[in-house]
């Protein structure tokens, strides 16, 4: 069979195969996406799209991520949304779970099936990756020149004492991105010891912000000068001219930021071809751009990019530190979150107290060695990093089912309230604080 | 026996006319409050494993450290803010109204324009002046080597919530005084009572009702806030519990509802209280000649003390607003006194981008606006001027709106209004833009309301009689006596319902379903994700408020004209 003949029937099968469709193929009509990604973004892509595509008019909807979730749940019976698209790999998977989503193969060939340690794309097909994010480390060089701080490189810099309030982060409740660098810790180094590192930042904090971009916010207006980011946010602070720099730890998860196309989708057609136009050279491409500064997942991108600009296919330290493993931190989810929240968020004042007892302590010691007072210390930081659950624990599914929202059948078991879990984490946090307080300060008095 | 007989006595009072306004407008708080609100929050009394009906997630609230430490900092705070408040509030008001001042409608509608704090960026802005590396600290570490904690914890938010919600005590009470009765205030003198004596035994007392009713909005709308706080980042309040709560992913717990209702029962207390303080007095008035206080002319020293004074209150509660103005002409700002350097680039991209935002906030809050005074006026006339059965439920159901979280009742209006077709075009009713402004009128409501009944309070009813008796109808003594003699206040009622509702946002992006529907609020929202937008979302923050602030003054000057040509004022 000639090389013409062969086309031929190739096409003449795919016209078969498609059948009616292939009149169709060029999509027209309202692409409505529910997006919590910033007008710099979704607007380059949507020019992009329509130029491509000049029959679609391409409809952008702007909520954060919990409220875009909302949005589908509540609206699911009438469905007038056509993609969602959003970082937060959880908030795809509470849609997958309430089966608001539809499984969708990019045609596009070449993205890596792994980015990092995180794979790309959902195992069942139902969300795919689309760029990828590291979390790290951004700060505002004129506050530290200002308050002499040096420049953090790691997580364990931030808990040194020099640090205290000059730090902020979002809470993991709040931001699905936090949730992730949370994880991240948690299973680099550990149930026990990640729980540590946690609070000793944590005891370092400035404030815990409700929304992801509070922190970005905060330091590039100088409220407090360094902030635990992803590094879009730094990125693009710095191409708008911000006094701002960012560096990534050595440990980190490159993470996707995902879009998926919505269960009953008014225009699946055109929602398909913007998932595949995303992921196309020329959607890639986009994400270069300046006020965007994402990582493209197809590696032949890369090589358009401006010198410096980090390859996580390249630079194998970028996030290969942690094998991430999707299963442990889906089935702790809720819990690592209203741990946070009850251990850390809501007792930040005595957590504050608490640390800075224990730094004034060791500051002393160091001056005037004293074993006892050591000892004290050492006991007191025990008391701020103790857990009130271990790992096995915090992945029972007995535990989790207080967070969920499912029925159970008469038969099963009745978790405890999540209102009363939550009392006795509290307090429990609340009396570690205060007794490890009481120790820094004795080994102070020790040490003077 | 006597029951009986009263309650024929009423039935009989029941006239058809207003029992018709009173089922229309009970029917509109049902339809639009009511049932969405109930659809979301009667979780709060639902056994979250078997569904039947409990109590036990209000009993975990008062067991649970965090929520009772949230409600007592909601307290301290919305009560401190009420101090605060009336402190800014207080001089303003008997300044502008009682002397004769130079520019008195000027500074009360500058008064107004702290009401609209745009989402977001007007937390940037303070964060930039009073924060801890704000101008003001910056300036003082620098010169003096000390700070000030404005925006510290909880200091923070009164501080914040005070300039923001003053308002509405200036303007319920300014609306006030200045419909005393003159006379009162002549026979005081003439029986010899002069200066603060005069003030705090007569007129302060005969302007009470306005006073109650700007407090009372103050503290309910402190306690039921969650902006500020959240932008704060002070998470243990109330307001902000129950928002986490229900807006976080995947989780489905009771609590945020039952903080919900919390709020909505604390909400209601507090204007029992206010309503408790108001019983058993008369503040009517039957001498409209007079037109309020007599204004008199001060000293040269005392108009000194007065403008500097008015001067240092104003430049305290626009400071906002002024940060606000050096934001959007800034290039970067960034840990400075000062920006680095000024440009127009952000209004450009605004105008470019953003005409939409700002004709479609003119529309929605203006019909918000106008559908809220003539509800306010309405139920303001059934609740004081009829004995209707249950009319105080009227009453007491649209306040409970201040109270109800924005998300609750932007989830509930999804709930309720998206599986109803829409004639003819077939989408579903929630994405129609009426919707949106029936959202806002709802969430504005018991603003106008207040101002309304305070008016109506002042107004005597011998009045109505007397026009009554020279055979007017009740709908024209209502139309030519009533309503004029109320305008004050309604428009007081008009002007705070319709600044807030232009920047309102917690129901607003729940509902708004299409970019070419969007108000303003949305428009900034969508800026102020991304550090490039910044600039731009302050632009468009400045044109919300030069947009309602000479709303505002238009209107004060329609009003002033108004009382002119009846004779009212001189």
């Amino acid at each position: 069979m000639s090389r013409t003949l062969r086309s031929v029937a190739a096409a003449l099968a795919f016209v078969l195969a498609s059948g009616t469709a292939a009149f169709a193929q060029d999509p027209s009509g309202k692409l409505v996406i529910v997006t919590s990604f910033p007008k710099d973004l979704t607007s380059a892509f949507q020019q992009a799209f329509q130029k491509a595509h000049p029959k679609v008019t391409v409809e952008i909807l702007n909520r954060n991520t919990n409220a875009g979730v909302k949005f589908l749940q509540e609206t699911a019976s009438n469905n007038g949304t056509d993609l969602f698209w959003a970082s937060a790999p959880d908030a795809f998977e509470v849609l997958k779970g309430a089966n608001l989503l539809q499984a969708y193969k990019p045609k596009v060939e070449g993205i890596p099936e792994k980015v990092g340690a995180y794979p790309v794309n959902d195992p069942q097909g139902m969300y795919a990756g689309f760029a990828a994010s590291g979390y790290g480390i951004m700060w505002n060089t004129r506050y530290m020149k200002a308050n002499n701080l040096p420049a953090p490189k790691e997580w364990a810099d931030l808990t040194k004492a020099i640090y205290y309030d000059h730090v902020a982060i979002s809470a993991p409740s709040r931001s699905g991105t936090t949730h992730l660098t949370i994880e991240t810790i948690l299973q680099g180094e550990g149930w026990e010891k990640g729980w540590r590192t946690n609070k000793e930042l944590a005891g370092n904090y400035r404030t815990i912000t409700e929304r992801s971009f509070g922190v970005p916010d905060g330091v590039n207006s100088g409220s407090f000068g360094v902030g635990i980011v992803i590094d879009f946010f730094a990125l693009s602070s710095q191409a708008s001219g911000f006094p701002v720099e960012f560096t990534y730890p050595t440990v980190t998860t490159i993470v996707p930021a995902n879009i998926g196309v919505v269960k009953n989708a008014p225009n699946k057609l055109a929602a398909e071809t913007f998932v595949d136009f995303i992921l196309s050279p020329a959607g890639q491409e986009v994400l270069l751009q300046p006020a965007i500064r994402r990582l493209p997942v197809n590696p032949a991108t890369y090589e358009k990019a401006p010198a410096g600009y980090p390859n996580p296919f390249k630079d194998t330290s970028l996030g290969a530190q942690v094998n991430f493993d999707v299963e442990v931190s889906q089935a702790r989810y809720n819990v690592v979150d209203a741990l946070f929240d009850q251990l850390i968020t809501f007792q930040l004042d005595d957590l504050k107290a608490a640390t800075r007892a224990i730094h004034q302590a060791e500051a002393a010691i160091a001056k005037k060695p004293n074993d006892k007072a050591r000892s004290l210390v050492a006991e007191a930081r025990d008391l701020v990093a103790a857990m009130p659950v271990t790992a096995e624990q915090a992945a029972d599914p007995q535990l989790a089912g207080a967070f969920t929202v499912e029925r159970k059948s008469a038969t099963d078991a009745v978790p405890e309230r999540q209102a009363q879990v939550e009392q006795k984490w509290a307090a429990f946090a609340k009396e570690n604080y205060a007794a490890a307080r009481k120790k820094a300060e004795e080994a102070l008095a020790l040490a003077r | 026996m006597t029951s009986l007989a009263l309650s024929r006595e009423s039935i009989a009072r029941v006239r058809p006319g207003p029992a018709a306004v009173a089922a229309l407008i009970a029917l509109f708080l049902l339809l639009f409050l009511v049932v969405p609100v109930v659809q979301v929050i009667f979780v709060a009394f639902q056994d979250k494993t078997t569904g039947a009906f409990t109590l036990v997630n209000f009993a975990d609230f008062f067991r649970n450290d965090l929520f009772m430490r949230s409600f007592w900092n909601s307290f301290y705070v919305s009560a401190m803010s009420v101090v605060v408040a009336s402190a800014l509030a207080l001089p303003l008001a008997y300044l502008t109204t009682r002397f004769e001042f130079r520019g008195a409608v000027l500074i009360q509608s500058l008064g107004v324009i702290p009401l609209i704090m745009p989402p977001f960026i007007g937390a940037v802005a303070m964060q930039l002046l009073f924060g801890r590396n704000g101008t003001v600290n910056l300036l003082l570490r620098d010169h003096f080597g000390f700070s000030i904690p404005f925006m510290e914890g909880l200091n923070g938010v009164i501080f914040v919530q005070s300039i923001h919600y003053f308002p509405f005590i200036l303007i319920n009470l300014s609306a006030s005084l200045k419909n005393i009765d003159r006379a009162m205030e002549e026979s005081a003198q003439n029986l010899g009572c002069h200066g603060f004596r005069l003030f705090r035994r007569i007129v302060f007392p005969l302007a009470m009702p306005g006073y109650v009713a700007g407090a009372s909005l103050v503290f309910i709308k402190v306690f039921d806030d969650l902006g500020t706080p959240l932008l704060l980042n002070v998470s243990d309040m109330l307001a902000p519990q129950a928002y986490l709560r229900i807006s976080s992913i995947g989780i489905a717990d009771p609590m945020g509802y039952v903080i919900s209702v919390v709020l909505i029962v604390c909400s209601l207390l507090a204007l029992w209280v206010s309503a408790l303080a108001m019983r058993g007095k008369d503040y009517a008035t039957v001498q409209r000649g007079g037109g309020g206080l007599a204004r008199r002319r001060m000293k040269p020293l005392e108009l000194v003390a007065a403008y500097t004074v008015v001067l240092l209150i104003l430049m305290l509660v626009l400071a906002p607003h002024i940060g606000l103005s050096l934001l959007s002409f800034a290039t970067i700002w960034s840990f400075s006194p000062f920006p680095d350097a000024f440009t127009m680039k952000h209004y450009h991209t605004v105008f470019v981008e953003s005409g939409q935002y700002i004709t479609n906030t003119l529309l929605y809050a203006s019909l918000a606006a106008a559908l809220d005074v003539v509800i306010g006026t309405a139920i303001a006339y059934l609740v004081l001027r009829t004995k209707l059965p249950g009319r105080q439920w009227l009453d007491y159901a649209a306040m409970a709106a201040l109270a109800v979280p924005g998300v609750v009742l932007g989830i509930g209006y999804l709930r309720s209004f998206y599986g109803i077709p829409m004639p003819f075009s077939g989408q579903p009713l929630s994405s129609f833009w009426l919707i949106l402004v029936f959202a806002l009128a709802i969430r504005r409501l018991p603003y106008a309301l207040r101002a309304c009944t305070a008016a109506l309070q002042q107004v005597s009813s011998s009045l109505e009689e007397a026009a009554e008796n020279l055979a007017a109808t009740k709908l024209r003594t209502l139309g030519r006596i009533v309503v004029p003699l109320m305008s004050g206040g309604i428009l007081a009622g008009f002007v705070t319902s319709f600044a807030t509702a232009a920047v309102e946002l917690s129901a607003t992006i729940m509902l708004v379903q299409s970019q070419s529907d969007a108000p303003l609020a949305y428009g900034l929202y969508v800026y102020m994700q991304s550090a490039a937008g910044r600039g731009p979302g302050a632009a468009l923050g400045v044109f919300a408020v030069v947009i309602v602030g000479l709303g505002t003054y238009l209107s004060h000057v329609i009003i002033e004209r108004g009382r002119r040509e009846r004779g009212q004022e001189r």
